[in-house]
């Protein structure tokens, strides 16, 4: 069974439409990468997977049950700038308060709270930071905390929306070869990203999304220049074009 | 005046509207001082310059219906709050503005009808400014018991606080009830005022919720000490301020705003990691220290700024 699935979804955004007609399971172990243009849709889609917006038609669905915030396994990191990073509060509490919902109103954390974000620290490699106030962390290690909240939660898929923007190339291999081992594990992921490269490297499939789902395959067999040119809508002399030969070549 | 006659003129029958004015001055600090922090870390500081406002008109007309003012202050400040929420639905008016216009039109109400009132001036004057006497025993009462139920809200949704004000989207996807937790906010920003306004008055209320939180925010990293240090600077501060207003003759409003400022600008020089001289000092021992080599600089207690910390732990 499918982890997530996506059945015909269509959402419109201030009478826009956005998506129309998406289709896409995850299942356990799949790291896919979601990959269009800007303005195609990859963060409404990844919020539509979250329930924060109203889908117009079609259905998602996490563990086989509608999508419900707060419910579902889902475990998300945003972009880096949609965290409060002058906010007063240490590393691990910060982790921690990825819990809020699931402790629920009027509780305090217990052991296993704790528990769970001391695993979460150490799988991202900042248990030394713990009592560190987010404000003094470097852009490599914030994106590290946001990965430590949302591995807080023990999810069954992790959705990720563009976890390598600014990050120096040793930060990004660290989070990179973390994803792979969670995918390996049983945790399925879903990315949104820029780096076709690392994606084409890394993930065990690529979704081409631009408004609707126009590709959806192992990287290997995403050869149809074709379906490039439409996701991205440029021409075949485009320099993306040209990498993806060159890739393939070698 | 020393120390001991005012602690004597404290205990005076005679005076007994001295003590009452101290009682609340300090409860409101405290109540102030701990939502305030909330305000201070989440950016909502003319939120509250407009709530503080709206609970004028409230106030005018428990004043001429001789009614409980706290009542008609949180009322009037909780129904404009609730209207900027819903005006600012309205994408093409920026929220600053809505919040503008409302809470001006608000305080205008207020000033129409309380100059129905006989004799309005004086009482005008001491809605705005603050003044010692005229607080009822029934008002003060009241003020301790919503002054703990907002301490209490407090202590058992701070989580919840905490984890809208890092980050609204993530909260919602918990499950948090995002629009309800800010409608307690603002309540409890409202309530907080109200109680205060009697003493140091609408106008300069403002101060109470901002200063003290503001300060603690330059003299911590760690939110709950921050939480603490606040109300108690509030406190200390509203004391002092009394003590100076009593002894001087001085109004007490302006004279608590002042202690509080005082405090909040030694704060801001002195402030032993985030303070002027503190960074003048590193910015000082970083230019002069490069020999040391820069790994060493770069992470025992660097500023906080974005940069340095990376080498260090990038590589895990």
């Amino acid at each position: 069974m499918s982890v997530l699935r996506v059945d015909g979804l269509g959402v419109d955004l201030g009478g826009r439409p956005v998506l129309r007609d998406v289709d896409l399971a995850v299942d356990v172990g799949e790291f896919v990468g979601l990959i269009g243009p800007n303005g195609a849709g990859k963060t409404t889609l990844l919020r539509s997977v979250l329930a924060l917006i109203r889908s117009r038609t079609g259905r998602v669905l996490v563990d086989g049950r509608p999508a419900r915030p707060g419910r579902s396994r889902v475990g998300y990191v945003p972009q880096r700038h949609e965290f409060a990073w002058d906010f007063p509060i240490s590393v691990e509490d910060a982790v921690l308060s990825g819990r809020a919902g699931r402790i629920g109103l009027l509780r305090r954390p217990g052991v296993s709270d704790w528990r769970a974000v001391g695993e979460a620290l150490d799988r991202v490699r900042i248990g030394d930071l713990r009592t560190r106030p987010v404000g003094e962390l470097s852009g490599g290690q914030r994106q590290r905390v946001l990965v430590a909240r949302a591995l807080a939660v023990q999810p069954a898929i992790l959705l990720l929306d563009e976890p390598f923007t600014g990050l120096d190339m040793p930060t990004q291999e660290l989070l990179n070869d973390l994803f792979v081992q969670l995918s390996r594990e049983g945790t399925a992921l879903l990315m949104t990203t820029h780096d076709i490269l690392l994606a084409l490297e890394s993930c065990t499939r690529i979704a081409l999304l631009n408004a609707t789902i126009v590709a959806d395959a192992a990287p290997a067999e995403l050869r149809d220049r074709d379906v490039w040119m439409r996701t991205f809508g440029v021409s075949e002399h485009s320099p993306l074009l040209k990498m993806l030969t060159t890739l393939k070549a070698a | 005046m020393s120390i001991p006659e005012f602690i004597t003129d404290l205990f005076n029958p005679d005076l007994a509207f001295l003590p009452k004015a101290l009682l609340i001055a300090v409860m409101s600090s405290v109540v102030c001082g701990v939502v305030g922090c909330y305000v201070v870390l989440r950016g909502m500081a003319f939120i509250g310059h407009a709530v503080a406002h709206a609970v004028f008109p409230g106030l005018a007309v428990a004043f001429v219906l001789q009614g409980s003012l706290v009542l008609g202050g949180v009322v009037a400040g909780v129904v404009t709050a609730l209207l900027m929420v819903v005006f600012a639905q309205n994408r093409r008016i920026k929220e600053d503005s809505i919040i503008g216009v409302l809470h001006v039109a608000a305080f205008a109400i207020g000033i129409v009808v309380i100059s129905q009132a006989p004799g309005y001036a004086g009482s005008l004057q001491q809605f705005l400014f603050g003044s010692l006497t005229g607080v009822p025993d029934e008002d003060l009462y009241l003020a301790g018991l919503t002054g703990v139920g907002v301490l209490g809200v407090v202590f058992l949704l701070h989580k919840e606080f905490v984890a809208v004000s890092l980050d609204r989207e993530m909260a919602r996807a918990m499950g948090l009830r995002v629009f309800g937790l800010d409608v307690v906010l603002y309540v409890m920003v409202t309530v907080a005022i109200v109680i205060a306004v009697q003493t140091i008055g609408n106008i300069l209320v403002l101060a109470l919720l901002l200063t003290p939180a503001a300060t603690a925010r330059l003299l911590t990293d760690r939110l709950g000490v921050m939480m603490l240090l606040s109300p108690v600077l509030g406190g200390v501060s509203a004391i002092v301020g009394l003590y100076l207003s009593w002894s001087y003759d001085l109004p007490v409003g302006g004279t608590i705003v002042l202690v509080l400022t005082a405090v909040f600008l030694a704060a801001w020089v002195f402030a032993p990691r985030h303070g002027a001289l503190a960074r003048r000092y590193r910015r000082h021992r970083t230019l002069s220290g490069t020999g040391v080599g820069p790994a060493l600089g770069g992470q025992e207690d660097t500023p906080a700024d974005d940069v340095a910390t990376e080498s260090a732990s990038a590589r895990g």
